[in-house]
């Protein structure tokens, strides 16, 4: 029971990330290496933000979240952008944004030091026990907090206009340019989200574990699209319930079987998976044309 | 008279890059005479190393279109096999390396039976993810890979009576394996199997329908490429005589499969081209220190940007949606 309760919290984490990749793939069909690096240096603003001690830590936080998803729309607007416009293969941007993130990772190395960083510990929660589980006021704090973003997320999506312009775009890129909708706002607008909660994740995994290092998120990241490609690449609820999946697997795994395979595990059921199910959980067939 | 045009220009073509392929030859043949510090003929014996491993990777990525990030793997399961094998068993070079080459060849094949049915990305992920599971395999079997303490003093290797010791011999030996590699994919490039394999990457349903089968030129593709990266990695283990997990991470992968798309997908040129440009870029900002990784992460962007198509991609296989 507590190995689950601790791999939910990991899971909740990775499933902010992944809703990021699927989101940016749904629409631009490509993963995003970039992703995991966007996770680091958003870890690493909030980091600087708290400790500058004039913020309080909310703010702070905001803060972080707005300036990461602005970094992510302009990773975009520089870097993906020029590429996309040439109609180049999709490999070039999967190329592109492992070069990006190859440079986010150095850069922040230069920024923040190659050393582990202490993640100021702002909130002092207590634990509870229940069942027999302990599950520490923080881990509620992250359930509550992902809970939260999600729920506002999926209502984004579903009601508003721009959510609906989202939706449309992820189906059919041309046809929702016809209908007079501005795609390149729109992926703006999934780079800032995606970013923003990449942020978050790194933040709460920052304070979870105390510590934050540069590399911090290459793992999360290749775990994180694992996720979304696990639960089928692209839909909303797939990259979700992935991530919870990864989270609780790996976590057993590491508790049972071996904690020297923990990362290993994630790749393990993924291969698993997509040879029953060759797109993933939830992921529509791919249609093959004729 | 336009095709005889055409065909003129081509035979010219066709001999100029002869020739230039002659000088480049000779160059390369005369690199450790020319009194060139060991320090150059080594960045020559690693970007030989590179060349190699992009040609390998372009016979199952640029070629049959099976974009894979997990070549490091290969690459490491062939020096660890071939290192083991002689640490522990003794046996001599020739067969070592050609053991590490059909090990890596038979677990590629192994992977390549559940990665059949997956398509692009989800492909591309199973491969990284094989990568992965290699790494930490590698990393945790400590009674046999010793894990994080790698394996030191892997033998000099010994062909044909011949000690390989100095940094000329090793230079000429990866020579002769890239060139073996270069020949060997071109040659399949410019063969009806080259085609079928093209055929792949375009359309695989057209292919089928077609005729090709698609599922032995792919097991093809695989376990000839898979072959050389393990080939390659045994070299590696014997000369650089010390491996441990992390000389086969991810970066790994994504570096060689940079080579390939950065080259132009299926141009083995191109791939080699790519190759001394990658590697010889960070090499000559070492004095910029911290910046290198910064600025290389940047030059791979703007090579995309600049060059969607790879240095030497021909415009006409873009994709158009």
């Amino acid at each position: 029971m507590q190995q689950i309760v601790n791999g939910l919290t990991i899971g909740t984490m990775y499933s902010l990330c992944a809703v990021g990749y699927s989101m940016v793939f749904g629409i631009l069909e490509f993963v995003n290496f970039a992703h995991g690096s966007i996770y680091t240096v958003g870890a690493f603003i909030t980091l600087t933000l708290v400790s500058s001690g004039r913020i309080g830590f909310g703010v702070s936080f905001l803060l972080s979240m707005i300036a990461t998803g602005l970094l992510g729309v302009a990773i975009d607007r520089f870097a993906y952008y020029p590429i996309r416009s040439k109609r180049a293969p999709k490999m070039n941007l999967l190329i592109g944004s492992i070069g990006m993130s190859i440079f986010l990772q150095n850069l922040a190395m230069l920024i923040w030091g190659s050393q582990t960083r202490n993640y100021p510990e702002v909130l002092r929660l207590g634990s509870t026990r229940l069942l027999g589980v302990t599950i520490s006021h923080y881990q509620v704090v992250i359930f509550l907090l992902t809970a939260f973003l999600i729920v506002a997320l999926q209502t984004f999506i579903k009601k508003t206009k721009t959510g609906k312009a989202m939706r449309a775009t992820a189906q059919n890129v041309d046809a929702t340019k016809l209908m007079g909708v501005n795609v390149n706002l729109i992926v703006q607008i999934v780079f800032f989200i995606g970013s923003a909660l990449a942020c978050v994740a790194g933040t709460l995994v920052g304070m979870y574990y105390q510590a934050a290092d540069p590399w911090m998120g290459f793992m999360p990241g290749l775990k994180a699209f694992t996720a979304a490609v696990l639960g089928g690449i692209g839909v909303f609820e797939g990259a979700m319930v992935g991530g919870l999946i990864i989270g609780i697997v790996e976590t057993l795994a590491a508790a049972y079987i071996h904690a020297g395979y923990r990362d290993g595990i994630a790749f393990a059921v993924l291969i698993i998976v997509l040879l029953v199910r060759p797109t993933g959980l939830w992921g529509k067939a791919l249609s093959r044309k004729v | 008279m336009q095709v005889l045009g055409g065909n003129r220009k081509a035979s010219l073509s066709s001999r100029a890059s002869r020739i230039l392929f002659g000088i480049l030859g000779l160059v390369l043949l005369a690199v450790p005479y020319v009194g060139v510090s060991s320090y150059v003929v080594r960045m020559f014996t690693l970007t030989l190393m590179y060349i190699s491993l992009g040609l390998s990777l372009n016979l199952l990525s640029g070629l049959a279109g099976q974009v894979s990030l997990g070549h490091a793997a290969f690459y490491g399961i062939g020096a660890y096999t071939s290192a083991l094998l002689s640490l522990r068993l003794g046996l001599p070079f020739m067969l070592t390396c050609l053991a590490g080459g059909i090990m890596a060849s038979l677990l590629g094949l192994l992977l390549c039976f559940p990665a059949m049915k997956l398509q692009g990305t989800y492909f591309t992920f199973v491969t990284l993810g094989f990568g992965e599971i290699v790494r930490l395999i590698i990393l945790n079997w400590a009674k046999l890979t010793r894990g994080p303490m790698g394996l030191p003093g892997i033998p000099q290797p010994v062909i044909l009576g011949i000690r390989i010791a100095s940094d000329g011999a090793y230079y000429y030996l990866i020579l002769v394996i890239a060139v073996i590699i270069y020949a060997v994919v071109s040659n399949i490039s410019n063969s009806a199997t080259g085609r079928a394999l093209v055929a792949i990457r375009e359309d695989t349903l057209v292919a089928e329908a077609m005729g090709v089968n698609v599922f032995k030129y792919k097991m093809i593709a695989f376990g000839l490429s898979t072959f050389f990266a393990g080939i390659v990695g045994a070299y590696f283990a014997h000369y650089i005589s010390f491996i441990d997990p992390s000389n086969f991470t991810f970066d790994e992968s994504s570096l060689i499969l940079s080579l390939v798309v950065l080259g132009g997908m299926g141009n083995l040129k191109g791939t080699i081209l790519a190759a001394c440009f990658l590697i010889a870029v960070p090499e000559v900002m070492r004095g910029l220190l911290a910046y290198r990784m910064l600025i290389y992460g940047l030059i791979l962007v703007l090579a995309m940007m600049i060059r969607p198509q790879g240095l030497l991609g021909s415009q006409k296989r873009m994709q158009v949606s």
